[in-house]
């Protein structure tokens, strides 16, 4: 434990150091990466010995707040959900380095890498945390180290209006799991977490009650639908670096809470399987509709976070539902996939958002109806871009396609036990994980062969050159398209570890499916060694059958159009126009057609725009209605100290009042 | 030599044939000549000879796109059962890998089309996006309803009950699958009522249009690529609607590719009878497809 709690402790004197860089940036960078590095050597060997199936690590120590206890314990989940906040954490800071360089930015870097450093420290105590205070206060650091670093080009409107809806729904959040953590609390008169197994089972339907606090609590942190509106609008905001990490680490911490309080919650009823399968699969299909409406290379890959959340809660659910059908098999494979997507969503999210960043370090922009051809300006990221999107799509031979499968898997295992809870759960499984697949590759294609295929569409696109210190951008990227790789030929070898994390969050499920998954998957390998190979041999083929002839160079075939310009290229919006139409009742972008109404035509507008309809009405007028009720209190609130303190003193006396009733 | 390693040489060699079927169905009912029977052979081998032209806006990624759909395509070609054997490679789970490998041809195809900077390819690649994702749940609905009537995991499994006992004597709930892969069959072939491969307005087309930048070898490799789709997913309704019930395995795989012979000429009719559909109906022809196989699962509930 020690080698942990060290690392923790140079990430946050890093911070400090970093805080201390004054104005120069680079200075400032370097010392907030190299904490975290230093950081991360001491800690490595604990995380992976808790993996690899030794004991649990644990601290005990007092803390003098009132029911707070200094209590952090590294279990196989714990450490299963830190490697890879390690690992991104990591490599976005080092990829920070490179892109808040030469940024000409009016403040200085040091505070948004002191909370980098925070913000990676306390996701790291969140996960260990065994207190509930001490849970609540890292969770708080985590809230607010982030808004810091969402907020940082506050001159901008867009961005003060982003930072505020995420602070108001993180808050809403924790509001929820104030509410969980003193039910568990009063129920079992400890705030300590080893003293919570099978909390709320003295009184009927209250783990029912606690469980539906945590699903919103921790929910909200995870961004499933409908609570997802801060997505979209904190990770844009954000610079690339941190959207990466937020997108990647920061929103597994609620999926973290959520299996952490499921194992206090004793044995599931199955409507709690349910419930998180029909949210996964509603959040996952919504999720990927939005993406493909938008514009923004950011906001549409915040809106896959949604997604694969929604994934993630799919396998979730089906592990749930394993659980309370009393099918090991289906818990374990469901499990399974929960998991191992939580590692795969950080990986190839990091990667995509890191490949965003440079897209707009060396454009100029992230519109994507501005950019196109961008495969030959910056054909680094470009491949590194589509290594990301065949991953995200759930495509093989990636990292994507081997959670998704394990989850597929638990569908069709469901489908083959039969009942009618097995066919619908599996029906659900299927039915939603293919329709979310394919339309991830209609999204994936749009936001890859958009920005980087084709003919520039705007002088900024044109001129894109790779941006400075390249090879600071290049290797974080580079590292997490190798591990996209890594984990989809080595998925055998993952699973064992895997069955050890499962048996913390459901001891009860038999862990020996993971073994025969191993042997599926080995044969799967097999399956991509054969497509590399002819992959390899086709193109050895087509070399020597052109080596020799005429290989000419041409304009795009264009209908015998002699004359094509950029302009006549399909874009964003026309290329998921088809889609969106057919699923215009969940979707609504408005359209606006500006043309003149003569017989010639003339100079013609048009644009569309998909606002996130839960955001406008269902919050608009939620958050509307309560302004306009509490209006009334307004006067209370005066600026007057003294006043305040009368309230403190009135508010003390009450209570006195009311504890000698 | 073991009877299910045939279906490897068979589909490389037969691929083809099967769109030369179709062709001389077209040419019967309308009273032409026609084309030759192996005339796809024979464009595949002029096209392997030639030279090739490429558009100065692609990349490499235009270039991978007709080599990883074929590459992807003869991998599930070992993948594939015909006539109710097992087939060489094959696992718990293929069904996953089969869809998914798909997904990534379909990946590729869309990239290229796009690498091309084309408002006609763009319009292509779009259109594919979208049956390619409502495609996707019916496929993978059939083959789950496929697990759950035979009571087994793997594709060749399934397919394999399904030769010994007919789909009568499985479940007639299974010939909803049957129609429901053909539906599948049709738009992944892109045949009528979904796509017309032998039109002549770039506007109209999804596959076609797609491809119209390739040439030389790459067109080659598409061409191929086409017929061997056309072979695999052949295989998965003939295996159903035609099962191999003889005992030798011989017969069963001649079975095997006369059903998917069979099933060619059941295309050439159907685009010789009726016209293509309008765009819009399309979506309503797949979501169909889905819910079928949607029902076949729930029919098999007990």
């Amino acid at each position: 434990m020690t080698g942990v709690i060290s690392g923790v402790i140079i990430w946050i004197i890093g911070g400090l150091l970093a805080l201390a860089g004054g104005r120069r940036d680079r200075l400032s960078g370097w010392i907030s990466a190299g904490a975290l590095l230093a950081g991360a050597v001491p800690m490595l060997p604990a995380i992976l010995a808790v993996l690899g199936g030794a004991p649990p690590l644990l601290l005990d120590a007092r803390w003098s707040v009132p029911g707070g206890q200094f209590a952090l314990r590294l279990d196989a989940l714990a450490a299963w959900f830190l490697l890879p906040t390690v690992f991104l954490g990591v490599l976005a800071a080092i990829y920070g380095i490179g892109y808040l360089a030469g940024e000409g930015h009016h403040r200085s870097a040091g505070p948004s890498w002191f909370f980098f450093n925070l913000l990676v420290a306390s996701m790291a105590t969140v996960l260990m945390a065994r207190n509930a205070v001490l849970f609540l206060t890292a969770w708080e650091v985590m809230a607010l180290a982030s808004f810091f670093l969402v907020t940082r080009d506050d001159e901008k409107e867009s961005v003060r209006r982003a930072g505020w809806i995420y602070l108001v729904a993180t808050h809403l959040g924790t509001a929820f799991l104030l509410a969980f953590f003193l039910l568990a609390a009063r129920d079992t008169g400890s705030l300590d977490f080893q003293k919570w197994a099978n909390v709320g089972s003295s009184v009927p339907s209250l783990a029912s009650l606690m469980f539906l606090l945590a699903l919103l609590g921790f929910g909200a942190k995870a961004g499933i639908i409908p609570l997802h509106v801060w997505l979209p609008e904190a990770h844009p905001a954000a610079p690339s670096h941190v959207s990466a990490l937020m997108s990647g680490v920061m929103i597994k911490t609620g999926v973290y809470g959520l299996l952490r309080a499921l194992t206090f919650l004793g044995d599931p009823p199955s409507w709690w399987g349910w419930m998180l399968l029909i949210v996964g699969v509603t959040s996952g299909i919504l999720g990927v509709l939005f993406a493909l409406a938008q514009h923004d290379l950011k906001r549409l890959l915040a809106y896959h976070s949604v997604e694969n959340i929604g994934i993630i809660f799919m396998g979730l659910g089906l592990g749930e539902l394993g659980l309370s059908l009393n099918l090991g098999w289906l818990s374990a494979l469901g499990f399974a996939g929960c998991l191992l997507h939580v590692v795969n969503h950080a990986l190839f999210k990091g990667l995509l958002f890191l490949g965003a960043g440079t897209v707009l370090k060396s454009a100029g922009s992230l519109e994507i109806d501005h950019l196109g051809g961008l495969s030959k300006r910056i054909p680094w990221t470009a491949t590194l871009f589509l290594v990301g999107s065949v991953a995200i799509c759930g495509l093989p031979p990636l990292n994507g396609f081997i959670s998704e499968m394990l989850i597929f898997l638990g569908g069709f295992e469901a489908v083959a036990i039969g009942g009618a809870s097995g066919v619908l759960t599996g029906l659900a499984v299927i039915a939603g994980l293919a329709l979310i697949s394919g339309l991830a590759i209609a999204c994936f294609t749009k936001a890859f062969g958009i920005v980087f295929l084709g003919e520039p569409r705007s002088k900024a696109a044109q001129m894109a050159v790779p941006a400075r210190h390249r090879w600071i951008l290049r290797v974080p990227m580079l590292l997490l398209a190798s591990a996209c790789l890594g984990i989809g030929l080595a998925a055998p070898l993952l699973l064992p570890v895997l069955s050890g994390v499962i048996s913390v969050v459901a001891p009860r499920s038999t862990v020996e499916p993971m073994t025969t998954t191993a042997a599926f998957l080995q044969k799967t390998v097999w399956a991509f060694a054969l497509l590399a190979g002819l992959c390899v041999a086709l193109a050895a083929l087509r070399r020597r059958l052109l080596s020799g002839r005429t290989v000419g160079t041409s304009v795009t075939w264009d209908c015998g159009y002699a004359r094509p310009t950029a302009r006549m290229q399909y874009t964003a919006s026309s290329f998921a126009r088809p889609i969106t139409i057919l699923f215009d009742r969940v979707v609504r972008t408005q359209a606006e057609l500006e043309m003149s109404p003569g017989l010639f035509p003339e100079k013609a507008a048009f644009a569309t725009e998909t606002p996130d309809s839960f955001l406008h009405t269902v919050y608009g007028r939620l958050f509307g209605t309560g302004a306009r009720l509490i209006a009334g209190l307004r006067w209370l609130q005066h600026g007057n100290i003294h006043l305040y303190v009368l309230y403190i003193a009135l508010t003390l006396l009450g209570l006195l009042f009311w504890m000698t009733r | 030599m073991n009877a299910s390693w045939l279906s490897v040489p068979l589909a490389l060699l037969l691929a083809p044939l099967v769109l030369g079927v179709v062709n001389r169905t077209k040419a019967f009912f309308a009273g032409r000549t026609g084309q030759p029977l192996l005339q796809v052979y024979y464009d595949i081998v002029k096209l392997l000879r030639k030279g090739a032209v490429y558009s100065g806006t692609t990349t490499w990624v235009f270039r991978a796109g007709p080599l990883v759909t074929l590459a992807v395509l003869l991998t599930l070609v070992p993948m594939t059962p015909l006539g109710g054997q097992q087939a060489p490679l094959s696992f718990t789970g293929d069904i996953v890998v089969f869809c998914a490998l798909l997904g990534l041809a379909r990946f590729f195809t869309i990239v290229a089309a796009l690498d091309t900077g084309s408002a006609f390819e763009g319009m292509g690649a779009s259109r594919e996006a979208l049956f390619g994702a409502l495609a996707e749940p019916a496929l993978y609905l059939a083959l789950a309803a496929l697990v759950r009537h035979t009571g087994s995991a793997g594709l060749s499994d399934s397919f394999g009950v399904l030769s010994q006992r007919n789909w009568m004597a499985v479940d007639p709930a299974v010939v909803l699958v049957a129609v429901a892969l053909f539906g599948v069959f049709l738009v992944e072939n892109c045949r009528i009522p979904v796509d017309d491969p032998n039109t002549h307005l770039e506007l109209t087309m999804i596959h076609e249009v797609m491809v119209l930048d390739h040439s030389g070898p790459d067109f080659a490799f598409v061409l191929w690529g086409s017929a061997l789709r056309a072979w695999i997913l052949g295989c998965l309704v003939a295996g159903i609607a035609v099962p191999a019930l003889s005992s030798s395995p011989w017969v069963n795989v001649a079975v095997g590719v006369g059903g998917v012979l069979g099933l060619a000429v059941v295309v050439g009719v159907i685009e010789s009878v009726m016209a293509r559909l309008r765009m819009t109906v399309i979506p309503h022809l797949l979501v169909g497809s889905a819910a079928l196989a949607a029902t076949a699962l729930l029919l098999g509930m007990r």
